[in-house]
């Protein structure tokens, strides 16, 4: 993978994100929890389920009390359906081949969005009668519904069976106020020309910038354009592994980069020999308090050079006299 | 200023904390939005458009909320926009909401940006290491207090200066009930010896994480002109953006920064910030950036922002008071926090700053956002005249 | 209002974009559509784009833009997390104030890197729809359903829609999903989502489309027949399904009859239609006639779908055979949201001949 320059990337909010839902959407779920089904009352009287926050017609608040809400279906017809031949594991509310439906509950005035197990797209149609399959293990989600069914003619719906997660008998259990939504997205991810050709030169113990034609600038780690102009740069220029630390700081909390284990580390700005733009970098080798502006440092390369930003472990000083203020004045 | 004057003649907030558990995302934004038209004597139908505003989506989990949020907000039925510039997206939120209205297109255009932070964590949500990035080896606060040492070195500045507004701000916070943090106790000696982060930034130099929502509702003049609502009239808005690095970038006192404030002054008539506005609501996340902004913004020569600060010019009893409100020190819903800089700069020239208001002398005011890295600004001013009169 | 015409289209797409990053994907569009206008950066009053972060895969997408344009002397800029139609809807006021003449517009994404199904699925619903993950095609086939029983028909019509699509892109570049197919061997392939075949669900593309937009004179000076905007609307609908009549798309009537889209004869429409029985709900909701009106002649998102620029690409189109004198009156239609939740429409318009 380290060379075919597209990789694997990942976005997870670790645990997941912590969702409060507020007192409409909270009724609605401690009802699921219950095996029940509440609808809202919308400001027109109709039937809204899932319940809604807002009026979707007038934008008033709705389902401020009790009342406002009455309990619908379970049963329901479908208003209209499609089929999923390929489920995503994890995601979608079945394993095994399904349909998501629209259904309209009894006594519901808007259809709700729900996952159909009826084996094949023969099994279903607009009009068929569903009722829920009930989880036993009812959180206050609306994944606490399986999913539906189809029903036979003439058969009842069955009530939600009972809890087999029930809280303990010290245990108070209050209605639903949040949710957690933990998920992850997959992603492969090119590097793109100009970032491969620095990593290449990386992985030959070299540090690769970039030039447009119309300017005499060079940005070491070029991401392909001349940002003042947009120019791309077109011209592969050598920097030097060697430069002066600008500025930095001090960084005392940990956890925040696998290159630096310890703390404190110093972060720094630091303007390489031959290129106009700046680098971000560790620095080590030295005391962090004797880190100052206009140090000389030069890159300390793995053992194991790869086509890689970390090929540069971090920054040392050189032990040369400080780069005059004159010299990186302009790039602060 | 466009073709029509527009004027802020609704503003609502809600109260920013660290976590607002007790409702939905759609509350949360639906609470500042009621409050705003309320304010405006107004009610949803009254509505033409609605721009919403906020940072990344990874922050809640959710890709372009609006869409989602579009029956809380009145919107059904109507044009609804989504703007995202980064920190600066509560200032450049309001002022797509403003143009909506100098361009004649709408009358009365609702905005609102908001950030549930507590969802998920800032930190997390503002550093995902992307491949083929550069690893991020220090974190948000790891990309700005070099910014600050640099500036340190060039003006000379004694190191308590940010120590300094991070008590002002605290303080000032105290009379904002809305404000996330109140800390009664405040001085410098508990900010000198909270844990130093990032040297030179210190714990308390650095701003929360904060759940909040701010809303604002803008009006063409002569709707303004028919509400019986105070009105903060739009004088100047003003937006500049540039690379996050390049060469012989000035990082402490960037260009873009420089350049937005030449186009708002003069669009404005500003020759003196300093005497012209009776305060300053302005994007200070790292104390140290109330001295480094005073100069980016033309309060002072470059090199003695840091003088203001330390005479009390920028204390809400000073000459100059910059963020009365208590500012980004003291709450901070990254996605609202430039609209909320908007919305208190409003309020002052409204006369509606409640314990925190400013005495009214020129009646105009500036609000100020900014974000990435230090490269996207948006600016505008208020008064509580029309521009010209 | 002020006059303001699209003076310049350029747009890029490839079914899998793997040698550049997002600057170097911008770069070539928006030098060909700055070269096409014969306008100066420095001419260019303000810039504004539109992307999504979750295509990207991270936060700031749009941060890339400002290195791709190039942004010192730093500009005016700004940025939606919209279709750039939206980013030139923001461009379009600012230039009604009258304080600016020009703008750039532009919108990316490299869908090839993720999966644009269940980024789709983030746009819904947080607490009671998103948790039993419905692909943005899980969902538009509801609609589909609805929509051929509610009016009678079969999937045939389906077909015979993909079948031109694939056809009329035979001549764009941008399209990754083209060819003389019969409607015979569309019906002959399964279907991915009942009732949708493969060929009726959009092809994405990765890629970039930019726009320059033009005031009054500076229209006239630098474009041989600018394509003038004579309406340009935009409205959202109710988020969930349940709560909608998905066998008509209501915004998008509104809309078109505030942009003033049936006031005159349409030569062409490019409509946002992800999915095929989209440009059936669309032309209802335009009264479109499918007779008098060459609809979706570029393809349209089903022969190649670059997100957050296709809805700026049908404007782009549109204005393109203004330009070529091939059209002299124009539909472009954006969409955004599940079942086409939010929808803008614009009529473009070229003046008569000499």
């Amino acid at each position: 993978m380290a060379n075919s320059f597209i990789a694997e990337h990942s976005l997870e909010y670790p645990g997941g994100y912590q969702r409060s839902v507020g007192p409409v959407l909270g009724r609605f779920m401690t009802a699921l929890r219950e095996g029940k089904i509440l609808a809202v009352k919308g400001v027109d009287g109709r039937k809204i389920v899932p319940p809604q926050e807002y009026d979707p017609v007038t934008s008033d608040a709705i389902g401020s009390k009790a009342e406002d809400f009455v309990e619908v279906g379970p049963a329901g017809r479908v208003v209209s359906w499609s089929w999923v031949n390929e489920p995503r594991i994890g995601k979608h509310p079945l394993s095994v081949p399904f349909a998501f439906a629209l259904i309209r509950l009894d006594g519901a005035d808007t259809t709700m969005l729900h996952a159909v197990d009826c084996g094949t797209p023969e099994g279903i149609a607009t009009g068929t009668r569903v009722a829920p399959r009930w989880r036993t293990d009812r959180v206050g989600k609306i994944t606490d519904i399986e999913c539906f069914t189809v029903m036979a003619d003439g058969e009842q719906p069955v009530l939600a069976p009972a809890r087999t997660n029930l809280p303990g008998d010290d245990t108070e259990e209050g209605d639903v106020t949040g949710m957690n939504s933990q998920f992850r997205l997959d992603y492969r991810v090119p590097a793109g020309a100009s970032t491969r050709r620095y990593l290449n030169g990386l992985g030959e113990g070299k540090i690769i910038g970039g030039r447009a034609p119309s300017s005499t600038e060079v940005y070491a780690a070029s991401r392909g354009t001349d940002p003042k102009t947009g120019e791309p740069t077109s011209i592969e220029v050598e920097i030097a592994d060697t430069g002066c630390v600008t500025t930095f700081c001090i960084v005392n909390i940990p956890g925040l980069s696998e290159l630096a284990p310890e703390i404190p580390y110093v972060s720094a700005q630091i303007l390489l020999d031959g290129a106009d733009n700046m680098m971000f970098g560790l620095i080590r080798g030295c005391a962090v308090e004797d880190v100052h502006m206009g140090m000389r440092v030069k890159a300390k390369w793995a053992d194991e050079l790869a086509p890689s930003h970390n090929s540069i472990l971090y920054y040392e000083p050189t032990g040369e006299p400080d780069a005059p203020y004159e010299h990186y004045k302009d790039n602060l | 200023m466009g073709k029509e004057l527009a004027a802020v003649i609704g503003v609502g907030q809600t109260a920013h904390r660290s976590s607002r558990k007790d409702v939905s995302m759609a509350g949360l934004v639906r609470e500042a939005a009621l409050e705003a038209l309320v304010d405006a004597n107004m009610t949803w139908k009254d509505i033409d458009a609605v721009v919403i505003g906020k940072a990344p989506d990874m922050f809640e989990g959710i890709a372009m909320p609006e869409l989602y949020l579009a029956d809380a907000l009145g919107a059904v039925g109507k044009p609804m926009m989504r703007v995202h510039t980064a920190g600066s997206v509560g200032g450049s939120t309001a002022i797509v909401a403003t143009k909506l209205v100098t361009s004649g297109v709408h009358k009365r255009v609702l905005t609102v940006s908001y950030e549930k932070q507590s969802e998920s964590n800032a930190t997390w949500g503002l550093s995902v290491p992307m491949p083929f990035s550069a690893p991020l080896v220090a974190g948000a606060g790891g990309f700005f207090a070099p910014l600050i040492r640099s500036y340190m070195h060039r003006s000379g500045a004694p190191r308590h200066i940010g120590h300094l507004v991070a008590v002002k701000d605290r303080l000032a916070a105290l009379r904002n009930p809305k404000a996330h943090l109140h800390i009664p106790d405040i001085d410098l000696k508990m900010v000198e010896e909270s844990f130093m982060l990032w040297d030179p930034i210190r714990y308390l130099d650095t701003c929360p994480s904060s759940d909040g929502a701010m809303a604002l509702v803008i009006g063409a003049e002569d709707v303004a002109d028919r509400s019986d609502s105070p009105k903060a009239w739009i004088h100047a808005m003003a937006m500049r953006s540039e690379p996050t690095m390049f060469a012989k970038r000035d990082q402490v006192n960037p260009l873009a920064g420089r350049a937005c404030a030449k186009e708002l002054y003069g669009q404005a008539g500003i020759t003196d910030p300093r005497k012209d506005f009776d305060c300053a609501e302005v994007y200070v996340p790292f104390s140290w950036f109330e001295p480094m902004w005073l100069e980016n913004l033309g309060f002072c020569a470059e090199g003695e922002g840091w003088k203001l600060t330390e005479a009390g010019a920028t204390a809400p009893s000073g000459d100059i008071p910059w963020n009365p409100s208590g500012g980004v020190l003291s709450s901070n819903p990254i996605g609202a926090s430039g609209m909320v800089r908007f919305g208190e700069v409003a309020q002052q020239v409204r006369g509606r700053a409640g314990d925190f208001q400013v005495e009214l002398k020129t009646g105009r005011a500036l609000g100020h956002a900014y974000g990435g890295g230090s490269q996207f600004f948006s600016m505008w001013v208020v008064g509580n005249r029309k521009p010209g009169a | 209002m002020r006059d303001v015409a699209v003076v310049s289209f350029a747009a890029s797409g490839v079914a899998r974009e793997t040698e550049s990053n997002e600057i170097e994907l911008i770069v070539p569009v928006l030098a060909e559509a700055m070269a096409q206008s014969g306008l100066q950066k420095s001419e260019i009053d303000f810039v504004c784009s539109g992307s999504l972060d979750y295509l990207f895969g991270g936060p700031f997408a749009f941060v890339a833009g400002v290195d791709a344009v190039g942004a010192v002397p730093p500009i005016r800029e700004s940025h939606v997390e919209m279709d750039a139609a939206w980013a030139l809807y923001e461009a379009w006021t600012y230039i009604q104030t009258g304080e600016i003449d020009t703008a750039l517009i532009y919108g990316f994404s490299k869908s090839s890197i993720g999966d644009v199904q269940e980024i789709l699925t983030l746009q819904t619903d947080p607490y009671n729809t998103l948790p039993l993950w419905p692909s943005a095609t899980d969902m538009a086939a509801l609609q589909a359903r609805a929509y051929l029983e509610a009016n009678d028909l079969d999937a045939r019509v389906l077909a015979e829609i993909a079948a031109r699509s694939q056809r009329n892109a035979m001549g764009n570049a941008c399209a990754v999903r083209s060819g003389d197919v019969t409607i015979e061997q569309l019906l002959a392939a399964p279907k991915v989502a009942d009732p949708l075949r493969e060929s009726d669900v959009f092809v994405t593309s990765d890629g970039a489309a930019a726009i320059v937009l033009a005031a009054d004179d500076v229209a006239r000076r630098v474009c041989r027949r600018p394509a003038w905007i004579r309406g340009i609307e935009h409205r959202i609908e109710a988020h969930n399904l349940g709560l909608r009549d998905l066998t008509r798309s209501e915004s998008t009537a509104t809309a078109g009859a505030a942009a003033g889209a049936l006031s005159g004869k349409v030569d062409i429409a490019e409509l946002h239609a992800q999915f095929s029985h989209e440009i059936l709900v669309l032309s209802d909701a335009l009264g479109l006639d499918p007779i008098a009106t060459s609809i979706n002649p570029s393809g349209g998102p089903l022969a190649g779908n670059c997100l957050m620029a296709a809805g700026l690409s049908r404007i782009g189109e549109v204005a393109m055979r203004i330009f070529a004198g091939t059209a002299d009156r124009g539909i472009a239609h954006a969409t955004s949201g599940p079942c086409l939740q939010q929808n803008m429409v614009a009529v473009l318009e070229g003046e008569a001949h000499g």
